[in-house]
């Protein structure tokens, strides 16, 4: 068989022909597209469709037009208190996480072959290590034999222990502390990765230009050249911290005391697999769903402009 | 000036190299604290574990902990070695399955120009962009309707059609030669030969790290509410009834949760640089 390589050849030939050409190529890709189109575009697409339905799974769905959408933005307030929630994960911990990411794969860069790898390790194994997190639930326990009010008695900036994961003033807090730290995931690892594959003949060169420290070569050098890596982390970013669920349950339960520390996410899974309203579900899923793409546009436009100044 | 090519770097001052070393040791405290201590209590006696004011540190270290772990699990009423075999099926067959038709679809969309190519490349980048969390329920209606929920598929399936493994393969092929793959098309060699005897053979980092970001994902995964039945149930689903027994089990969960995470860290721990050698290829053009 020949393979159509070249454009022009290619582009004589009717899209029928190019089409049994590339035979092999739609084989090859096949069994993945299919299992995607199936898993991930058709119920996007599909959640687009039940949002504007009412739907519990044991009949058919019927129709409503805009109700839930009604419902979601003016009847209510728990979905206001789970986004409000969201927004603060999305728009507090992404960000900060974000930026640590950045300046820990920075500062690892600055050492040795050795002490990185431990040091890579050490800061992306929360994430390696799975559940875990439920050790948060110790060290964040409510009465004195939680470390963390144990010490802040001792050193006497508390009489009382805190309920960090039962008083509602205290629960996000706690768990924002806790989202940070299982959060140097995928995003930590390409900018290790994008550091280290820095050409240092690069920063030499900046050397000889007139570049006097550490600072004005991340910002002249080593910045521009990251572009591509700053992206691809502020999409993982961005997926992970609008997608904050599974700490939530485990570490305060499922769903909390009025909603107080649930995200869009868990409200999403209440909804839906709790109380069967799968067209409500869907419709908040909708609006998640473009709370994400816009947020990511907006980052994209923001990271293009400045790496390209 | 002359510059000193090779391990030493330009620009840096004593001062600055303190300060990275002392800022970084505060944060790797802080990262590796909680594990420490979950180390700790694992190995701590009962009365270690309520003494007040608690301690970070064991004392007087014990297996005790691990023993009542095999005797809690021999009072399940399903067999214990039935969530293992659970736990490492789901994850055997939605690693060695997803490498395979990540990597499949990732070498014509890396090295062959196709209709449509554009449409499916923009629709991976578009699922990279938000979090599964937003297709929960409608993947769980597609899921209930062919009858999947409930089975070790509603688990694996999902698992297989992850676009973050496409989207790494697919870059990481995008390096290869296209000499190479040629040479093997004149030899008369077909594009499914070539996948697999001269692609697959030479993008070895990116499976490496697919199979991290699997194991690590799927080892830990309790079924995502997509599993019920207690026989289909993993080991993750086991360590949170342990854990919901409180601080007398605190010692117990400690020693699960422990096993549970050396298969993850001790891959990681092995195949750092080749995760690292992929992931510089992770950039994202627009």
């Amino acid at each position: 068989m020949k393979f159509p390589k070249k454009r022009q050849e290619s582009e004589k030939l009717s899209a029928w022909e190019q089409i049994r050409r590339s035979k092999q190529s739609y084989l090859l890709i096949a069994p993945f597209m299919i299992l995607f189109f199936f898993l991930t575009v058709i119920p996007m697409v599909a959640s687009v469709g039940l949002s504007f339905t009412s739907f519990n799974m044991m009949q058919k769905p019927i129709l409503v037009g805009w109700e839930n959408y009604q419902r979601m933005l003016l009847d209510d307030p728990v979905f206001f208190k789970v986004l409000k929630n969201t927004l603060l994960f999305a728009f507090l911990t992404g960000p900060i996480s974000y930026l640590l990411s950045f300046v820990f794969a920075w500062l690892i860069n600055e050492t040795g072959r050795t002490l990185r790898t431990i040091l890579t390790l050490i800061f992306y194994m929360p994430v390696l290590a799975g559940n875990i997190y439920f050790v948060w639930s110790f060290l964040l326990s409510g009465d004195e034999y939680g470390i963390i009010n144990a010490f802040l008695i001792r050193l006497t900036l508390i009489s009382e222990p805190i309920g960090f994961l039962t008083d509602q003033n205290y629960m996000l807090m706690a768990l924002m502390v806790v989202q940070l730290w299982l959060s140097l995931g995928t995003g930590f690892l390409a900018f290790v990765a994008g550091f280290q594959g820095m050409d240092v003949t690069l920063a030499e060169a900046g050397a000889i230009d007139g570049i006097r420290n550490r600072w004005q070569e991340l910002r002249y050098i080593t910045l521009p050249g990251m572009s591509h890596q700053l992206r691809f982390s502020a999409v993982m970013q961005i997926s992970s911290s609008f997608g904050v669920g599974a700490v939530i349950i485990s570490l305060v339960g499922y769903p909390t005391s009025q909603y107080s520390a649930d995200t869009l996410v868990t409200y999403i899974m209440d909804v839906g697999t709790t109380r069967f309203e799968m067209g409500y579900a869907c419709t908040i899923a909708v609006f998640l769903f473009a709370l994400m793409i816009a947020t990511n546009s907006l980052i994209s436009a923001i990271l293009k402009r400045y790496s390209t100044e | 000036m002359k510059l000193k090519t090779g391990k030493r770097k330009v620009n840096r001052t004593a001062a600055g190299n303190v300060a990275v070393f002392l800022f970084l040791l505060l944060f790797g405290v802080f990262f590796l604290l909680p594990i420490v201590y979950a180390i700790a209590t694992a190995f701590k006696p009962l009365n270690e574990i309520f003494i007040f004011p608690p301690r970070l540190i064991v004392k007087h270290p014990t297996t005790q902990n691990f023993l009542k772990l095999s005797q809690v699990l021999r009072d399940y009423f399903v067999p214990f070695s039935r969530y293992f075999f659970n736990s490492l099926f789901i994850t055997v067959l939605g690693t060695v399955g997803h490498i395979i038709l990540a990597g499949m679809a990732a070498y014509p969309m890396a090295k062959h120009r196709f209709y449509g190519q554009k449409m499916l490349n923009r629709l991976i980048v578009t699922a990279l962009l938000f979090s599964s969390s937003v297709t929960y329920i409608s993947q769980y209606i597609v899921l209930s309707a062919t009858q999947m929920i409930d089975t070790y598929l509603a688990v694996i399936l999902p698992a297989l059609q992850t676009t973050l493994g496409l989207y790494l393969m697919m870059n990481f092929m995008k390096g290869l030669p296209d000499a190479m793959l040629e040479a093997a098309r004149i030899d008369g060699a077909g594009e499914f030969y070539i996948f697999w005897h001269i692609v697959m053979p030479n993008v070895k980092p990116a499976w490496l790290t697919l199979m991290i970001f699997q194991v690590q994902a799927l080892w830990n995964s309790s079924g995502g509410g997509f599993l019920y039945s207690e026989e289909l149930k993993t080991l993750p689903s086991v360590l949170a009834t342990i854990a919901a027994g409180g601080n007398v089990r605190a010692g117990v969960t400690a020693a699960a949760s422990l096993v549970m995470m050396l298969p993850p860290i001790f891959l990681f721990v092995l195949l750092q640089s080749r995760v690292i050698e992929t992931m510089s290829t992770s950039g994202m053009k627009d």
